[in-house]
């Protein structure tokens, strides 16, 4: 169990005190990091089964929130957690529910339904193994249903994707913002390692300001009666429903768009990975710059909406892109989206809640060093004797160094 | 619903007297329910109830799946959709985050006793403080007259051709006798839209339910056994006379239990008493 005392003191703000101690750096549990945070977001509600491993989420949340007179419910499934949260959420409460994988697939038709009805929900994925039961090992296997749809029909959620328990933190006031400002479930995916890993964090925490909701169901006094419902039989009238719906998935498309570029400013090469995947990035990052390879790390912090524009401009200059993934290859999709062979994309990934090593993403990024060049050279070989154009994506002139001015250093689109 | 007035019963400059109209949380329109269905007698009683209680302005209502998906079309009360089987799920949501509210779900046979029963046993088991109508008519009539938990042994659907085979499908479920051992449940009963008599007890039942929940008591379910003259393959008359005999037969009406309010302390008076009245509540 973490420092609690230093916990206990964040509600009140104002006091120097309590600022200090907000300030202080306290060793957490990600899982119970996440949780603090939602609260200190001003999280009225969580509704949770459990699940490993994120059971120490909802451990936290049994206890804080009827502590602060708020509300926590112990349901009888992830079916009941989630419809829980619509009920909660349809009123205007700032609601949240945690789960891992499996329960992520149950919660999947209530997520559908939260979408379509434009109920606000921050859910966090704490993502193990799979398919199936899986284990309850670290994955990112679930990048898939993330981004790609949960439940059915035509409809996105912004997917947060965090690599540290303090960026969790941060991302859960963000998670919340979102929600309410786009009426749309949001969700929030770390990792068995993130979730149950301990590391050192401020204890700075962020509460969005409430917004009043002409939507709302408070009871239909003085106003017409409100109605939340994502049905519509008649084909005109749904199809008109979903266009909305897309209009605003453009918007966050457009306005919200979050990834960190690191050591990028010179790089002929890039790992693209994003939350726990992302960190052994870095290492390898270190021990391949020792070697002499130019390489650095573009991290998506959102999932969806894609950084692809980003990723675009930046596969420009690059002689290659290696995407690592705790997961057979999901993400390494809509990064070949992204670059659209302007540069070799390869993957190295691990699954079944195994991490790969840095030396074995060293070994990888060696593998792709050794193979653009290669590449670079028979090129070359083939302009030299006039046989043939270079393939597009591999101009000479987007190969030359100081073309990377343009590149940013991560932040929001 | 032959007579409208605009405002509450009163005599009028002729010297009669209207006693029956349209409470105004019914919104006037046509419902989209077959011709002889049950529902909008439930609809109506459960509008006439609420405005004497006092309760649409307060009202946060979950709309089921199935036939009575439009039911926020009719009562004129805020209402969320939910998804199929899950309203006692979304009320529980409702019912934690809004304790000054009135909680109503309307749920039929298909969403509550088949994919629902997860959700229903549960918010009973919690004693959650909500209003729960469940309208049993035996069968799923939004898609076509399948049969359903509640479908009568040897009941011809069009999923049970040759007549619900026990020995295949089961046995029709008692789900309100099975929520009443509940200690959460302060209350539970079933009555029937067959005939006017029967539609004053469900009047009164409804009402105990609602009142139930005012007075700060645990979960309260009423059973409406209805018809389906369109999924049954029967004429009207011929499905309320249905609806008094077999269906009556495998559904006992009555309270199953009446805990009072104080059924948080757990399980207090059981048994078949009678609906307690109502203060100004006529006995059909």
């Amino acid at each position: 169990m973490t420092r609690e005392k230093e916990i206990r003191m964040a509600p009140q703000f104002g006091d120097a005190q309590a600022e200090a101690n907000r300030r202080a750096r306290v060793l957490m549990k990600g899982n119970e990091a996440m949780a603090e945070a939602a609260i200190q977001a001003g999280c009225d509600a969580y509704f949770g089964y459990p699940i490993t491993p994120q059971a120490e989420l909802l451990e936290w949340m049994a206890r804080r929130m009827p502590e602060l007179g708020r509300v926590f419910v112990q349901a009888e499934s992830e079916l009941g957690a989630i419809n829980m949260a619509l009920g909660a959420a349809a009123t205007g409460a700032r609601v949240m529910v945690s789960s891992s994988s499996p329960g992520i697939s149950l919660m999947a038709e209530g997520m559908s339904y939260m979408a379509g009805s434009g109920t606000p929900m921050v859910l966090v994925n704490v993502m193990r193994a799979g398919p199936g039961l899986g284990g309850i090992g670290p994955s990112q296997s679930d990048y898939f249903q993330a981004t790609k749809g949960h439940g059915h029909g035509d409809y996105r959620v912004p997917v947060l994707a965090p690599a540290s328990i303090g960026e969790a933190m941060e991302l859960m006031a963000t998670a919340f913002e979102l929600a309410e400002r786009y009426r749309t479930p949001v969700m929030l995916v770390a990792d068995g390692i993130l979730g149950q890993a301990m590391e050192p964090v401020e204890l700075r925490f962020r509460t969005p300001e409430r917004r009043a909701f002409d939507w709302a169901l408070t009871g239909a006094s003085g106003r017409p009666a409100r109605i939340i419902k994502s049905i519509d039989l008649q084909p005109e009238i749904l199809e008109k429903r979903n266009l909305a719906l897309q209009h605003k998935y453009r918007e966050i498309a457009r306005r919200e768009v979050r990834w960190e570029s690191w050591r990028l400013e010179d790089a002929e090469f890039a790992i693209v990975a994003y939350g726990t995947a992302a960190r052994v990035a870095r290492s390898a990052i270190a021990r391949a710059r020792e070697r002499g390879i130019k390489v650095g790390l573009f991290r998506p912090i959102t999932l969806w909406p894609f950084p692809e524009r980003e990723l675009a401009r930046l596969s420009r200059h690059l002689h290659g892109i290696l995407t690592v993934e705790l997961s057979s290859g999901q993400m390494v999709e809509d990064v070949r989206l992204a670059v659209e062979g302007r540069c070799p994309v390869a993957f190295h990934g691990r699954m079944g809640g195994m991490v790969p090593t840095p030396d074995e993403v060293l070994g990888a990024l060696k593998a792709l060093s050794a193979k653009a060049t290669r590449t670079r050279e028979s090129e070359h070989h083939v302009q030299m004797v006039g046989r043939g154009a270079p393939t597009p994506g591999h101009n000479e002139s987007d190969v030359g160094a100081g073309v990377h001015a343009g590149a940013r250093h991560g932040g929001r689109r | 619903m032959t007579l409208h007035s605009p405002g509450p019963a009163s005599s009028g400059a002729s010297g009669a007297r209207l006693i029956y109209h349209k409470p105004d949380v019914l919104l006037d329109r046509s419902t989209h329910y077959c011709p002889g269905c049950g529902h909008g007698v439930v609809h109506r009683l459960l509008a006439e109830v609420m405005t004497e209680l006092g309760l649409p302005p307060h009202t946060i209502a979950v709309a089921p799946v199935g036939c009575a998906v439009f039911a926020y079309d009719y009562l004129n009360v805020d209402f969320v959709e939910a998804p199929h089987g899950r309203a006692p799920a979304v009320a529980t949501g409702i019912r934690r985050v809004r304790p000054e509210a009135f909680v109503l779900t309307y749920q039929g046979d298909g969403d509550l006793a088949a994919i629902g029963t997860a959700e229903i046993v549960h918010a009973a088991a919690r004693g959650e403080r909500i209003t729960a109508i469940f309208v049993n008519n035996g069968i799923y009539g939004m898609t076509g007259g399948q049969m359903a938990p509640t479908t009568l042994l040897g009941q011809r659907t069009t999923s049970s051709p040759n007549g619900r085979d026990a020995a295949l499908m089961g046995f029709p479920i008692r789900i309100t006798e099975m929520l009443a051992q509940l200690p959460g449940v302060t209350y539970a009963a079933r009555g029937s839209v067959a005939d006017v008599p029967a539609i004053g007890k469900l009047k009164a039942m409804i009402k105990r339910a609602c009142q139930v929940q005012i007075d700060g008591g645990g979960f309260a379910i009423v059973e409406a056994l209805s018809n389906c003259p369109v999924g049954w393959g029967m004429t009207p008359q011929q499905s309320l006379e249905h609806l008094k005999g077999p269906v009556v037969e495998t559904y006992p009406l009555g309270v199953m239990v009446d805990r009072g309010t104080a059924s948080a302390a757990g399980p207090a008076s059981g048994g078949s008493t009678g609906p307690s009245s109502t203060p100004g509540q006529p006995e059909p």
